[in-house]
């Protein structure tokens, strides 16, 4: 257990209590730099649709876990975003200043639909979120000129500056783009949780009433984050759009929204690392599933691949058994485990006992 | 006869007439949809009033429902008589309903609503799975004894399925409203959903009250996935109709077992008549176009509950 000795209240909210984990990070960060030299040019794309899911599951992250407003409909969001690049880049302009615009005009529609949907609480917002889906998935099939319709349309490729960051043909060029992407906003997130700002929103989310007591204005505080969390999403899904190629609205299915829950729930809710942990998790374990296929098939004669839809159904299974025995997430057990070494002999089971609580119902009826 | 004056007004009439028949019958058809939509929104209030949470998976019940009435009665599975199947599958689909709850739900007792929307988003996923791993995924047909079957009082066409339909709803919605306003167990289902604590106190059995609800809303699932089952053939995704129905729900106001009704039948009204003089993708939109409004003006639905929250 290290001792932090502050010599001063600024050191209260530094963004890493000592240089300890500055160091962490700056490892990590050295080893996602060189990574292209590490692995072959399919594990490269696999990092990068995670560090993808990574920006998305920040986004909600955001809005579910900092601000405590669920939603189901964020893939709507992801194919705003997209549909936007796209719109943009083919009609001239460089990536510099749609990609931006794109996650832009994703955050103002965000807290426009936020406006009146802060208004309801809880249940509400995760209903009127999935209707905003809906009507998002109908209105890109029928903005045909835009979008392409149900046939979809081709995502320009990336140049800047004359350098090619194209999916395909750079890869590598690609990564680090989206890798400088994710280590910006992470950056930015961890920053704006330590502000002011960010303190809101949690103060937001642990409770309402006292939020405001405190002199918060709630209703712009939930808009805000709200419309943050679209933003960033839908930066998320313009750099999916690229990564896919050709896309129609189909990409950005229910089920996306989902998994993006998925990641954020089982990743962690409330911290960024969450996020990160939840994406390497989605994306590394149909990857599993197919390694453990081939395995039976090769070795036992099972063959799995007869059996449809059994992915989903796994993910779903592993969804259940987190919210039940660990509702804090991959992250939360990591954190459970650490204090565990660091009193080494004084850790008890009931340490992280979760309290007994009672619903008590917002119908006064 | 007269003139060419009167044939044109003879015409206009007939054509004003054959539009308004038109009309009729979309609202019939709609009007059982509609019923169809506000069986399973039934089922979202019923758990809501019990427990205030909201089962994601209520779609995915009315499926299995209908999978297991299906597996009971056909000819080429089980072979019952379709009354026993009906009475069978609504047995079995209150032990999942009692079971679902019994061994997952409450597990996560008095964790935040959004624990169990996640929760029950999986487990829709689950049930998907397991239809279509004993069934499969191609469509089938549903034997009953009304399929097909139509009358015709005075030039309109009514199915006899939508009649049926129609009459199950409403005596479904009268026995539930009977049973949360004057059975001991609806009084001590709407205690514990108001204060989960004080109903503890004061001696309701919270937690078995929740699972009969559960297994409660598995029944009525079951009946709104036979009714569906008779207007055509059912496939392991049927379940998506619940977002739909849950659109419902949250229009009449979540907890009200009326307005979940009234949100089904204005759903199933506005849906065809919108797909007939609307411009195409605005029928799909249009429960949740509805829906958004319903939510901007009256937040707690029509039926509100909700209140001013108070410290």
């Amino acid at each position: 257990m290290r001792i932090v000795f502050k010599k001063s209240y600024d050191r209260d909210i530094d963004l890493h209590e000592h240089g300890w984990s500055r160091a962490k990070i700056a490892v990590l960060a050295g080893i996602m730099i060189v990574l292209p030299f590490l692995v072959g040019e399919y594990y490269l794309a696999e990092a990068t649709n995670t560090l993808i899911w990574a920006l998305a599951g920040m986004g909600l992250m955001v809005a579910v876990g900092h601000t405590g407003q669920v939603s189901l409909g964020h893939a709507a969001f992801l194919a705003i975003g997209a549909y936007a690049d796209s719109a943009l880049m083919n009609a001239g302009l460089p990536f510099l200043l749609s990609f931006p615009i794109a996650g832009l005009i994703t955050g103002i529609f965000g807290a426009i639909i936020a406006i009146p949907a802060v208004r309801m609480s809880g249940i509400y917002l995760a209903i009127a979120t999935l209707a905003v889906f809906v009507i998002v998935e109908e209105m890109v099939i029928m903005l045909e000129p835009i979008t392409g319709g149900v046939g979809g349309i081709m995502a320009p490729s990336i140049q800047i500056f004359g350098i090619s960051f194209d999916r395909y043909g750079a890869l590598q060029n690609f990564y680090w783009l989206i890798l400088g992407v994710v280590a910006l906003v992470a950056w930015g997130y961890a920053n704006l949780m330590r502000s002011p700002t960010g303190r809101s929103f949690l103060a937001v989310r642990d409770s309402e009433v006292s939020a405001r007591a405190l002199g918060i204005n709630v209703t712009r505080t939930k808009s805000l984050a709200f419309g943050l969390s679209t933003g960033v999403t839908g930066l998320a899904g313009a750099l999916m759009g690229h990564y896919i190629g050709f896309y129609n609205y189909e990409l950005f299915s229910i089920f996306i929204s989902i998994n993006l829950l998925l990641v954020v729930t089982i990743g962690g809710l409330g911290f960024i690392q969450g996020a990160f942990l939840g994406a390497i998790l989605i994306t590394a374990v149909p990857q599993a599933i197919a390694i453990a296929r081939d395995g039976l098939n090769a070795n036992f004669g099972i063959d799995l691949g007869s059996v449809p839809g059994l992915d989903t159904m796994i993910f779903a299974v592993i969804l259940i058994l987190f919210i039940i025995f660990e509702p804090t997430g991959l992250y939360g057990r990591w954190l459970k485990i650490r204090v565990w070494f660091e009193i080494f002999p004084l850790a008890r089971r009931d340490m992280f006992r979760r309290q007994k609580s009672y619903l008590k119902t917002e119908r006064m009826k | 006869m007269g003139g060419d004056g009167h044939e044109g007004l003879h015409e206009g009439r007939d054509c004003v007439r054959a539009s308004l028949m038109e009309l009729l019958q979309l609202i019939i058809g709609g009007l059982a949809n509609g019923c169809i939509y506000g069986l399973v929104a039934l089922g979202f209030v019923l758990i809501y009033k019990a427990s205030e949470g909201v089962n994601f998976a209520q779609g995915d019940m009315m499926m299995l429902g209908a999978f297991v009435a299906l597996g009971f009665g056909n000819s080429d599975q089980m072979g019952l008589p379709f009354g026993v199947a009906m009475i069978l599958a609504m047995v079995v689909m209150f032990g999942v309903g009692y079971g679902v709850e019994r061994v997952v739900v409450r597990r996560i007792f008095g964790q935040p609503q959004f624990a169990l929307v996640i929760l029950t988003i999986a487990m829709g996923f689950v049930f998907r799975f397991v239809a279509g791993s004993i069934w499969g995924y191609s469509p089938l047909v549903l034997e009953t004894p009304f399929a097909g079957r139509n009358l015709y009082p005075g030039g309109i066409v009514v199915g006899l399925a939508d009649l049926v339909t129609i009459g199950v709803t409403i005596a479904l919605t009268l026995a539930l409203w009977a049973f949360f306003a004057f059975t001991k167990i609806g009084l001590a289902a709407q205690a514990a959903s108001q204060n989960q604590m004080a109903a503890y106190i004061v001696g309701v059995p919270v937690m078995r009250v929740n699972s009969l609800i559960w297994g409660l809303s598995g029944v009525v699932a079951t009946v709104a996935g036979v009714l569906y089952a008779t207007k055509g053939a059912i496939d392991p995704n049927i379940g998506l109709l619940g977002i739909k129905a849950f659109a419902a729900a949250v229009i009449g106001g979540l907890g009200s077992l009326p307005g979940a009704l009234l949100g089904g039948l204005i759903i199933g009204v506005v849906e065809p008549i919108a797909g007939r003089y609307a411009p195409g993708e605005l029928a799909k939109m249009s429960p949740y176009i509805i829906m958004l409004v319903v939510l901007v003006t009256r937040p707690g639905g029509l039926f509100a509950q909700i209140q001013m929250k108070k410290v």
